[in-house]
């Protein structure tokens, strides 16, 4: 890198690729880190007239600053609408109202299933106890689209899950609308590494691209199955000089999330 | 505070402390702790570090849930503790989804025996919640799953304001507040400030607890600390950052109750220890909704 901002971090890369995934006019489930970065994004960018939802019942939120939960008081003060969170899962979730939703997850596997309530087979006395479901399995379930975001390595990428806590394809072909799931299923899922979609038909996850500097042997180390690659395989796009400056200036000054 | 909770939370009872990151009943969790009560099953979307210090304290014998973690932050160390490896004791654990508790209070509240929802399916919650049940739509036929009524014997909100006969304001998130109310046998309200009626009546649409469901209201400033309050206070996230670390060690989480709960006699005495200069770091400007106008129509 020149004279420009420096070169992007593997953070930065991934809120720019979640923001891509944002299109204009989308109502959008959002979490907080990085997906509420992607989005803040995506709202200065391409996607002006987008709706931020929070499960804590926001609708249309517009912050001033970061929030540092999902129910932060930020999210209330000049929102389009406050809502009880029943209804906001009743009449925007499971009322098909959202377009996109944001999503993390402990573990995955290689349909977009993820565990986030125990590790370890035991769920009586688990190894790890983690967070639960919250709304996540609403979300997956009923959003058109599911974006996941996580970092990557082989405790995550897994090729069993501890516990299926929220449902992506299911097995894989149309084991999803099987189940009656009204939604569109995961259709990305962004990591420190690289860019993954779900191939048609056999829905399995698909390595799309890798973030500039990345290999595609790291990728493999990181995955806990015989990962499908696409062919060609690309780099993801980075984000400009002008991008970056948003994204550093304005949008998270304080680098709360986007250290690494 | 002290006599609301000695006259309607017994040991054994089942409580909904509710408030969605927004309004959490610390002042009255912590009555609760100092009071010693026992083998209660505690019920809340999002336990966070009231229910931390809840079951730490030894209050708690199950926890009703949806999603436990410290926000933004990371994990409850003293009620992983407890699930993992049973220290100092069991804990009992039920797990939903926010959507499926939500609908078990909706049921409660609106008189229903369960709640009809799309939400489990594909997932494996059913198989470790019993209470997670499927129930055939008589109109088109569709599986739908089903989760039943919860009728807590106890629920405590925090709120802005009320009048003194429990006619209850909350505006920012209301989180699952009116449907816990309603669904439970005895309410306590904490707020803010206890206004004249008249100011309520002023603005009807804010009121989302009304009188008729509410047995006591105590009014107990910064009584959700560090909890933010809308238009009040925001949230105190070092004393969230702060909990990480107390909570990973069971010896000053320990300390933590003896000084911050056991050791003080009320919130008014938590407040002069939290110091002046807490609050007033917390304190928002002002972002005033402009006034509507409902009428006069004599």
């Amino acid at each position: 890198m020149t004279n420009g901002p420096g070169a992007p971090t593997r953070a930065e890369i991934m809120v720019f690729a979640a923001c891509r995934e944002v299109r204009d006019g989308d109502c959008v489930f959002v979490g907080v880190g990085l997906p509420n970065l992607a989005v803040q994004l995506a709202l200065r960018l391409h996607a002006p007239r987008c709706h931020l939802i929070y499960e804590s019942g926001v609708f249309g939120a517009r912050p001033v600053r970061l929030p540092i939960s999902i129910g932060d008081p930020c999210l209330v003060s000049g929102a389009a609408q406050v809502l009880p969170m029943a209804e906001t899962f009743l009449y925007f979730l499971q009322g098909g109202r959202t377009d996109l939703g944001f999503l993390g997850a402990a573990q995955i596997d290689r349909y977009g299933n993820l565990n986030t309530t125990v590790v370890g087979r035991d769920y009586d006395h688990p190894r790890v106890r983690l967070p639960g479901a919250g709304g996540a399995p609403d979300i997956a379930l009923n959003a058109r689209r599911t974006v996941v975001i996580a970092r990557q390595d082989r405790r995550k990428f897994v090729e069993r899950l501890d516990f299926r806590t929220t449902v992506g394809w299911a097995e894989g072909g149309t084991s999803r609308e099987a189940l009656g799931a009204p939604g569109g299923g995961p259709t990305r899922v962004i990591t420190d590494l690289g860019v993954y979609g779900f191939a048609e038909g056999t829905r399995e996850m698909t390595l799309e691209s890798v973030h500039p500097g990345v290999t595609l042997e790291q990728v493999r180390e990181a995955t806990g199955w015989d990962l499908k690659v696409d062919s060609p395989l690309t780099a993801t796009e980075a984000p400009d000089e002008a991008m970056l400056r948003l994204l550093r200036e304005e949008l998270d000054p304080d680098r709360i999330y986007l250290k690494g | 505070m002290r006599e609301a909770v000695s006259r309607f939370v017994r040991d054994g009872d089942t409580v909904v402390l509710e408030g969605f990151t927004h309004l959490i009943p610390f002042a009255a969790g912590q009555e609760i702790i100092r009071q010693r009560r026992r083998d209660l099953a505690l019920v809340r979307l999002t336990p966070d570090l009231l229910m931390d210090q809840m079951v730490a304290a030894g209050t708690a014998s199950k926890l009703i849930f949806g999603w436990l973690g410290n926000p933004g932050v990371g994990s409850l160390h003293a009620i992983r503790r407890a699930v993992e490896r049973d220290y100092p004791g069991p804990l009992e654990i039920e797990e939903y989804s926010h959507f499926g508790l939500l609908c078990r209070y909706k049921a409660a509240a609106s008189g229903l025996p369960f709640f009809p929802l799309r939400g489990y399916r594909g997932t494996d919650l059913p198989r470790v919640n019993p209470h997670l049940k499927q129930v055939t739509c008589p109109f088109t036929g569709e599986i739908l799953d089903a989760v039943s009524a919860l009728h807590p014997d106890v629920a405590i909100v925090n709120a802005q304001r009320a009048d003194s006969r429990g006619n209850t304001q909350i505006w920012g998130l209301t989180g699952a507040q009116r449907e816990a109310a309603f669904a439970a046998r005895r309410v306590i309200v904490v707020v803010e400030e206890v206004v004249p009626e008249d100011v309520v009546r002023a603005d009807p649409n804010r009121t989302q607890i009304p009188s008729v469901v509410v047995d006591a209201v105590v009014e107990e400033p910064w009584s959700a600390h560090p909890s933010f309050v809308q238009g009040y206070y925001d949230r105190d996230n070092a004393a969230y950052l702060a909990w990480d670390r107390i909570t990973r060690d069971p010896a000053e989480l320990e300390r933590y109750l003896d000084e911050w709960v056991h050791g003080l006699p009320d919130r008014a005495a938590y407040l002069a220890r939290l110091g002046e200069e807490t609050r007033n770091r917390l304190r928002p400007g002002p972002r005033l909704a402009g006034p509507v106008d409902y009428g006069d129509y004599r």
